[in-house]
C-alpha cells in the first residue's frame, strides 16, 4: 500500500461527489436536494485545485455555489409554497424511464471512460498564470476565444431581456 | 523589516526532521487550521467588546466596565456563557439543514480569512487568483444564511433570510467591480504581489482619482455585504426580533455571531490590503530616512492598524446613520453604485493605458 496525500484527497473528493450526487437525486425534500448539490459542486472546485487550476475552481465557487445554488434556494423559496412538503412517488412509467436514461448514461460515460486516453493528470510547469486566461479568452488568434465569449455575451443579454419580459407581463 | 516565513520555515523544516514529509504536511495542516480557528475566536472577542466601546462613546456612555480592568474580560464572559447555553431544539424543522447552516457561514467566513496577509511572510492561502478566490468563498456565506432562515420554519426569520440573500447577492457586485478596478492598476490578482505592488506608495494614493472612488464605493458596499448598520435591515430588531438567526441559540447563534464580526474584519482587512497597502508601511518615493524609519514599525502592526482604522469608520458608520428601507437600499446599489462604478472602471482603465497613475 502506497498511497500519496493526493490520491487521498482525490479518493475523498470522489466519494463527496459520489454519495452527494447520489442523495441529492434520492432525498425527498427539495431544499436539502439543493443542499446536497452545493457539496457535490464544493468537492468538484476541490477537484479542480488539487489538478493546481485555481482560477477554474474559484470559479465554480463563485458562479454554481455562491451563483446557482442561491439562485436555486431563492426560487425554491419564492415559487414553492409548500417547500418542505415531501414529494410524492413516482409513476411506474417515470420510474422506466429514469431507469432507461440512467443505464444510458452509465453505458456512455463508461464507453468514453474506457476507450479515451488521458493526458497526464498534473499540468506541467504548475499553475497556469491568470494572464495566459486572459490573453486566451480576449484574443482572436487560434486557440483565442474572443468569438464565442461575445457570442455568449450577446446570448446572456437576450436572456435577461427575456427574463425581464416574462416578469413584466401582468 | 521581520518576515514571518523565517518562523513558519523553521518549523516546517522541525517536523520534516522527525517525521516523513506527507506526515508532517499533515501535522503542518492541523497546526495551521488551529492557529486559524484560535485567531478568529480572539479577533471576534475583541471585536465585540471593541463594538460596545465604541458604541458607548457614540452615545456618551462608558460601555462595559466591571469585568476586569475597563471592562476587558466582558467579552470572555460573554463567550463562557455562550458556551454553556442549552442549544434549543425546535420542533417542526428540518433538523439536518436547521444544524448545518451555521457551519456554512461560518466555513465561508473562515475559509475568507485565511487569505488575509496579516504580516510578511504570514499569510496561510495565497493563491495566483487570491482577491477572486477570497470574494468567492465568501460568497457562499450566503447560502448558509439563507438555509437558516427556510429552516426555522418562522416568518420573520424567512423574510430576514430573503432581504440578507438580495441585499448580499446585490452588493456583491459592486464589491466584485471595485476590487476589480484596483486589480487593473496593479496588474495581478495575487495577494502577496498586490501588497508588494505598494512598496512605492499605497495604492489609494498611486490610482488617486478612480482609486478614491472605488475606495468609497467598497466601503459602502462592505457595510451592506456584512448586514451591519445603516443596512441591517435583515436583522432589523424592532421589525423581524433577530431576522434570520431569531431561533437559533447557545453556540449555534454564536456561530452567527462570530461570522458577522469576522466578516466586518474581513471586509477592512481587503480594504486594508488594496487601498492602504496591506501591511506595507507608509512609503513616501525619494524620502529614504523617512521610509526606513517606517520600515522599523513591525508590519503586523501596520496590517492591525490599518484594519483597526477601517473598522473604526464601520462602526462609525453603525452607531451614526439610521436604517435605510429595502426599495432605498437596492436603488442605492442598483441605480447609484453600480453605474458609478462601471464608469469609475472604465476610467481606471484609462488611467492606466494611458499611465496618468503615479
Amino acid at each position: 500500500m502506497n498511497i500519496s496525500i493526493q490520491e487521498t484527497v482525490f479518493f475523498l473528493l470522489a466519494a463527496v461527489i459520489v454519495v452527494f450526487s447520489v442523495l441529492t437525486v434520492t432525498t425527498k425534500r427539495i431544499l436539502r436536494s439543493a443542499t446536497y448539490l452545493l457539496f457535490v459542486l464544493f468537492a468538484t472546485a476541490g477537484i479542480y485545485f488539487q489538478l493546481d487550476y485555481s482560477f477554474l475552481g474559484a470559479v465554480q465557487l463563485t458562479i454554481y455555489a455562491g451563483g446557482i445554488i442561491i439562485l436555486y434556494v431563492f426560487s425554491i423559496l419564492l415559487t414553492n409554497q409548500q417547500a418542505d412538503e415531501k414529494l410524492e412517488k413516482l409513476r411506474n412509467s417515470k420510474v422506466l424511464a429514469g431507469a432507461i436514461a440512467a443505464v444510458a448514461g452509465v453505458g456512455i460515460t463508461l464507453f468514453l471512460l474506457l476507450t479515451h486516453s488521458f493526458g497526464p493528470s498534473r499540468l506541467e510547469g504548475g499553475e497556469v498564470p491568470v494572464k495566459v486566461i486572459g490573453t486566451a479568452l480576449m484574443g482572436t488568434d487560434k486557440y483565442q476565444y474572443l468569438l464565442p465569449f461575445e457570442v455568449i455575451s450577446i446570448l446572456l443579454l437576450a436572456c435577461i431581456i427575456g427574463g425581464i419580459m416574462i416578469a413584466r407581463k401582468r | 523589516m521581520f518576515d514571518f516565513s523565517v518562523i513558519t520555515q523553521w518549523i516546517d523544516q522541525l517536523l520534516r526532521g522527525v517525521m516523513p514529509d506527507a506526515a508532517a504536511l499533515v501535522v503542518e495542516c492541523v497546526l495551521i487550521g488551529l492557529a486559524l480557528l484560535l485567531g478568529y475566536a480572539v479577533i471576534a472577542l475583541a471585536l465585540i467588546y471593541v463594538e460596545r466601546k465604541v458604541c458607548a462613546w457614540f452615545q456618551c456612555r462608558l460601555g462595559p466596565n466591571r469585568v476586569g480592568p475597563f471592562g476587558l474580560l466582558q467579552s470572555v464572559a460573554d463567550m463562557i456563557k455562550m458556551l454553556i447555553k442549552e442549544i434549543i431544539e425546535i420542533k417542526h424543522v428540518d433538523r439536518f439543514l436547521f444544524g448545518l447552516a451555521p457551519y456554512i457561514v461560518i466555513i465561508a467566513s473562515v475559509a475568507a480569512f485565511s487569505c488575509l496577509p496579516f504580516a510578511k511572510g504570514l499569510q496561510v492561502l495565497d493563491f495566483n487568483v487570491g482577491i477572486f478566490f477570497l470574494v468567492a468563498v465568501s460568497s457562499i456565506g450566503i447560502v448558509g444564511i439563507l438555509l437558516a432562515g427556510w429552516a426555522s420554519n418562522n416568518k420573520y426569520s424567512l423574510i430576514g433570510a430573503m432581504r440578507s440573500g438580495a441585499q448580499m447577492i446585490s452588493y456583491e457586485l459592486s464589491i466584485g467591480l471595485s476590487i476589480l478596478t484596483m486589480v487593473v492598476l496593479s496588474g495581478t490578482l495575487q495577494i502577496t504581489e498586490l501588497v508588494e505592488g505598494q512598496a512605492d506608495g499605497w495604492f489609494l494614493f498611486k490610482g488617486h482619482l478612480p482609486a478614491l472612488i472605488a475606495f468609497v464605493v467598497y466601503l459602502v458596499a462592505g457595510t451592506a455585504e456584512t448586514n451591519r448598520g445603516p443596512f441591517d435591515l435583515p436583522e432589523a430588531d424592532s421589525e423581524l426580533t433577530a431576522g434570520y438567526h431569531t431561533e437559533y441559540s447557545g453556540m449555534h447563534f454564536g456561530f452567527f455571531y462570530l461570522a458577522e464580526y469576522l466578516n466586518m474584519f474581513i471586509v477592512a482587512g481587503v480594504a486594508a490590503t488594496l487601498f492602504l497597502g496591506g501591511w506595507m508601511p507608509l512609503h513616501v518615493p525619494g524620502w529614504e530616512g523617512f521610509n526606513e524609519v517606517m520600515d522599523y514599525i513591525p508590519s503586523l502592526l501596520w496590517f492591525l492598524g490599518k484594519v483597526g482604522v477601517m473598522i473604526f469608520v464601520i462602526m462609525w458608520f453603525k452607531w451614526t446613520f439610521p436604517r435605510l428601507r429595502i426599495d432605498q437600499l437596492l436603488r442605492l446599489e442598483w441605480k447609484y453604485l453600480l453605474p458609478i462604478n462601471l464608469l469609475n472602471l472604465l476610467l481606471m482603465v484609462v488611467v492606466v493605458v494611458y499611465k496618468l497613475h503615479f
